[in-house]
């Protein structure tokens, strides 16, 4: 059995599955308000169950992925990390600012934009946070490790671009922005953009990592199509943010770079059909790898989600589906099917790696359940899109309230299928949180701890 | 020694960070008179209210926000709607609406602030104009057409 160094690093994974945990419970009791308008209302309204769901579902993300690049470099890459105190000090920093957003919303607090609701002044330790890994992840880096594999060019332009894209959010604090409402919501939309591009570096990276590492494979994260897709990547992440505001008032130079960049997507598309052909006669042995398996159905939400993504992109499909819920289809896909299914895997990796003799085919039962429950939800997300879309351009004299009345089964079904989503996670987490906490009481466990 | 294709992968990174600052300057700089949207006081007061009470959570301005509620970038010109509408719902914690307590000097702020965001463009744009390579010509107020 290996030890585990940098303790801190499974800290940040098992806040991280806590806060999917309650980030699912906050998604079904939003869900009720959808079809009980008065339920919890006095307690939990909805302006601050949505914050509290998309905050804990982002921390899950966030964190997760960073706890896997701060346990991978000591325990994998048997590099010495360069300083255990600033990933202490950064761990307890998001613990206590988490907390803090959690109490604000709770108390309705507000005063941000959407999706950062929390009062502006938090953004400064969270910055701080991300300094710190900065520092620790170069520094670890640097004159270490020749000729970078891609996967860590990706989580280190992950971290500068979450840097630069999270302050980018707050330039509505500066009189000029804040002034003219139309720039203010490009930029709101231009950071978004890009963080969610941000975290997908610090996300996929691990998916290249991964893949590499099950494989035994170096090539795979150094091959010159990695880096066309990295840069691909990158330039999307950088121009492509403005197909989320085709239809707001802007100069229109802004809405074609959007438009050019995003369909260099299609590259993407046709190169994963491609590579799947070719991959098809893989080994059994791999095949039957748990944290594989997931990756590979990740890659199926991939496919799904950038079909999605490239019709959207085109501004005439973007015009029928701004706004309504097939924008939501494609944020649910990304965050749960692609990054969640990703992280999932990069956890049960670790999990296996310290424990072997983990009991997977429960885990494996929960990610049947998962994946079925998310394809629904998903499909019911699409057709509520549909039917507000409809709605919005082809009836006339249908007021909101009814359109909403009508779309009362699907939000049923959508709820169904959500709680199924929840039930799957809880399946896969709950004995991989019960092994983590195993595991840290295992005596020796410190032993190779870093100063 | 730095090995040859870490300097090219490099290069396209100083290229590629180059072309974006230029892109960001121009965004952050531009003070194009024709696509302005200004806010008056009693506006962006009414924007800190939006905010602070989190109105998109439920509620769209452009498309962009939560769908439990309607978009309301045009519902001060809407027909049957206006300022006297926009303040009855405000207080009225119907349905899935929290319960506010807006003052009325609260009211009228919150309801300048939509009328001005009403003042800055369509949403949905009726009118735009789909063109057979994908694009959406959209129409913009006050004779600001472009293109």
């Amino acid at each position: 059995m290996n030890t585990i160094r940098n303790k801190t690093s499974i800290l940040f994974i098992a806040t991280a599955l806590l806060a999917l945990l309650l980030g699912m419970i906050f998604g079904i009791l939003s869900g009720l308000q959808y079809i009980l308008p008065e339920f919890i209302k006095e307690i939990l309204p909805f302006n601050s169950l949505r914050p509290f769901h998309v905050t804990s579902v982002i921390a899950w993300i966030i964190l997760c992925a960073v706890g896997g690049i701060y346990y991978y470099l000591p325990n994998s890459e048997a590099l010495r990390l360069y300083s255990a105190r600033l990933l202490q000090i950064h761990y307890f920093l998001f613990l206590i600012i988490g907390l803090a957003v959690y109490y604000s919303y709770f108390t309705g607090d507000f005063g941000g934009k959407e999706y950062l609701e929390f009062p502006p002044y938090l953004m400064l330790p969270i910055l701080f946070g991300w300094l710190l890994f900065g520092i620790n992840y170069y520094k670890t880096m640097v004159g270490k490790i020749r000729n970078w594999p891609v996967y860590y060019w990706m989580w280190g332009t992950g971290i500068i671009f979450m840097t630069y894209h999270l302050s980018e959010a707050y330039l509505w604090l500066h009189p000029e922005i804040k002034n003219n409402f139309i720039k203010s919501l490009a930029i709101q939309w231009k950071a978004g953009g890009s963080f969610v591009g941000s975290w997908n570096m610090l996300v996929y990276g691990t998916a290249i990592y991964l893949m590499a590492k099950i494989k035994g494979d170096d090539s795979i994260g150094r091959n010159r199509k990695s880096f066309f897709f990295y840069f691909l990547g990158l330039t999307n992440l950088m121009f492509g943010w403005a197909h989320h505001i085709y239809i707001v008032p802007t100069a229109p130079w802004v809405r074609y770079v959007a438009y050019g960049i995003s369909m260099t997507e299609w590259i993407i598309l046709f190169h994963m059909l491609y590579e799947w052909k070719k991959s098809l006669p893989e080994e059994t042995k791999i095949k039957n790898l748990l944290p594989y398996k997931f990756l590979v159905m990740a890659d199926v939400w991939v496919f799904l989600n950038l079909i999605l993504a490239l019709l959207f992109s085109i501004p005439a499909i973007n015009f029928f589906t701004h706004g309504t819920h097939i924008t939501v289809a494609h944020s649910m896909g990304t965050t749960i099917g692609i990054n969640t299914t990703i992280l999932l895997a990069s956890v049960l990796y670790i999990i296996t790696k310290n424990k072997p003799d983990i009991n997977l085919s429960f885990i494996s039962k929960g990610f049947r359940i998962f994946n079925v429950s998310l394809l629904l939800f998903w499909l019911c997300l699409l057709a509520a899109g549909v039917k507000r879309s409809h709605w919005m351009y082809f009836t006339k004299g249908i007021p909101f309230s009814e359109m909403q009345s009508q779309s009362h089964w699907i939000y049923v079904a959508f709820l169904l299928f959500g709680t199924g989503i929840f039930i799957g996670l809880l399946v896969i987490t709950l004995p991989v949180l019960k092994t983590i906490i195993t595991t840290y009481n295992l005596k020796g466990i410190n032993e190779n701890e870093h100063p | 020694m730095t090995h040859k294709k870490t300097k090219i992968y490099m290069g396209c990174m100083l290229a590629l960070v180059s072309v974006f600052g230029l892109y960001n300057f121009t965004i952050y700089a531009d003070d194009d008179a024709q696509y302005k949207t200004p806010l008056s006081e009693k506006a962006l007061h009414g924007q800190a209210l939006w905010q602070q009470n989190n109105c998109f959570s439920c509620h769209q301005l452009y498309g962009l926000g939560g769908y439990l509620g309607p978009d309301l970038t045009n519902v001060f010109s809407a027909e049957n709607k206006g300022p006297e509408y926009i303040k009855a719902f405000l207080n009225s914690g119907v349905k899935t609406m929290p319960k506010f307590r807006f003052s009325e000097a609260e009211k009228e702020a919150l309801t300048t602030f939509l009328k001005e965001v009403d003042a800055s463009g369509y949403y949905p744009n009726y009118n735009a104009t789909i063109t057979p390579d994908g694009w959406v010509t959209i129409e913009y107020k006050n004779e600001k057409s472009q293109e």
